[in-house]
């Protein structure tokens, strides 16, 4: 995937470069390829952006349901005479620095690719800040896997609870709580699969040519 | 790539090999970590294995895919064809390595610290050994994603810097 990739752009620029050295042959047979051409760049040059935005996407989804993701309820715990004696029981996010790690990485994450979306022209004319450019989106991307790791053994635990350590699973009292932390965690793992795409994209472009469209 | 010096060569051999040895050491040191505890607590005795938390077993199975990995990494040479998909395979187990590193990380602090919202207790108290043992560990895989990135940031380096030969490609 990586050779093919780089390939087409490669070949890209340099339709772009030799410019209208294909026009020249017969004319009808020129303009079909040379509109299969143009489609062609336009899909190759918009593929970083499409990979960005969804990455946005995933993650500021995944950050802001795991951030609002609340439940309580409250149950008798005594009765004191003929009185109830009522009590709330709340789940947040921020009850296990699991959850806490995991809606900062996913936060920043969303605002580090949004801030380079924005500003793709400024940054990605020449070569040196590319580079910068992918190594922070590797770092990113780890710590993204990272925060979504830490958060899936946490709510594994939450599901299953530990026998052995006699830990009670929450997710009988707590069910929305559960399946709302399930779905951030989905969404963030759909933002990391996003952005090793396109790590792996910007190595191919990083590595083949200096120049050539692939942030 | 024209020439690949020997400096180059020696600094990729021996990070490959300390990640690996550090990868293999976390993946031992936790594997023989078990204790029964000496007190009875809550009218049991506790044992405790790292088979018993599958946050710890996928943390001893991805030290292991991390070790054989960085040995086979060291076989590649930088000049074949096979670099680039060991930089790709490189980014793939950096990532496996960190989440596995989290996720046992996680677990451990539930069990030195518990969690007063979900009433779970602390089991360091009962299980001192158990407990260092799987520090260790984590403090050893922790060196090992180090030196992980290390090698991968220097593999792309050594891939990506300009050669020095003349049939080099013609600057756009």
């Amino acid at each position: 995937m990586l050779t093919r990739t780089a390939s087409w752009t490669s070949h890209s620029s340099m339709d772009l470069e030799h410019g209208s050295k294909k026009h020249s042959a017969a004319p009808t047979a020129a303009t079909s390829t040379s509109t299969i051409l143009q489609l062609r760049d336009r899909f190759i040059a918009l593929q970083p952006i499409v990979l960005r935005a969804s990455a946005i996407l995933a993650t500021t989804v995944a950050a802001a349901v795991m951030g609002l993701n609340t439940q309580s309820y409250t149950a008798v715990v005594a009765i004191i005479g003929t009185k109830p004696l009522m009590q709330t029981f709340t789940a947040k996010f921020s009850d296990t620095p699991a959850f806490v790690y995991f809606v900062t990485a996913n936060a920043i994450a969303g605002a580090y690719n949004l801030v380079v979306l924005l500003m793709r022209r400024l940054i990605l004319q020449r070569r040196t800040p590319s580079l910068v450019v992918h190594m922070l989106d590797m770092v990113i991307m780890v710590m993204l896997a990272t925060g979504a790791a830490t958060a899936a053994s946490m709510a594994y635990l939450g599901k299953n609870g530990n026998l052995h350590t006699r830990w009670n699973p929450i997710c009988d009292k707590f069910g929305s709580f559960c399946s709302r932390g399930g779905i951030a965690l989905v969404s963030s793992f759909i933002g990391v699969a996003l952005m090793l795409a396109l790590n792996l994209l910007s190595a191919a472009a990083n590595a083949s040519r200096p120049n050539v469209v692939g942030q | 790539m024209a020439s690949i010096s020997m400096i180059t060569n020696a600094v990729r051999v021996v990070l490959r090999a300390v990640t690996a040895a550090a990868a293999g050491v976390a993946a031992v040191v936790m594997a023989t970590s078990q204790e029964m505890s000496d007190a009875f607590v809550f009218g049991f005795q506790m044992e405790a294995k790292f088979q018993y938390s599958p946050s710890l077993v996928f943390f001893v199975i991805a030290n292991a895919v991390a070790c054989a990995y960085s040995l086979l990494a060291l076989i590649v040479p930088l000049e074949s064809p096979a670099a680039r998909f060991v930089l790709m395979a490189d980014v793939i187990v950096s990532m496996l390595l960190s989440g596995a590193i989290g996720a046992a990380a996680a677990v451990s602090d539930l069990g030195k610290n518990g969690n007063s919202h979900a009433f779970w207790q602390p089991i360091c108290g009962l299980v001192e050994t158990f407990c260092q043992h799987v520090g260790g560990a984590l403090i050893s895989s922790l060196v090992a994603v180090i030196l992980c990135f290390l090698a991968l940031i220097y593999s792309i380096y050594a891939l990506t810097k300009p050669t020095s030969s003349t049939e080099s490609q013609p600057q756009p």
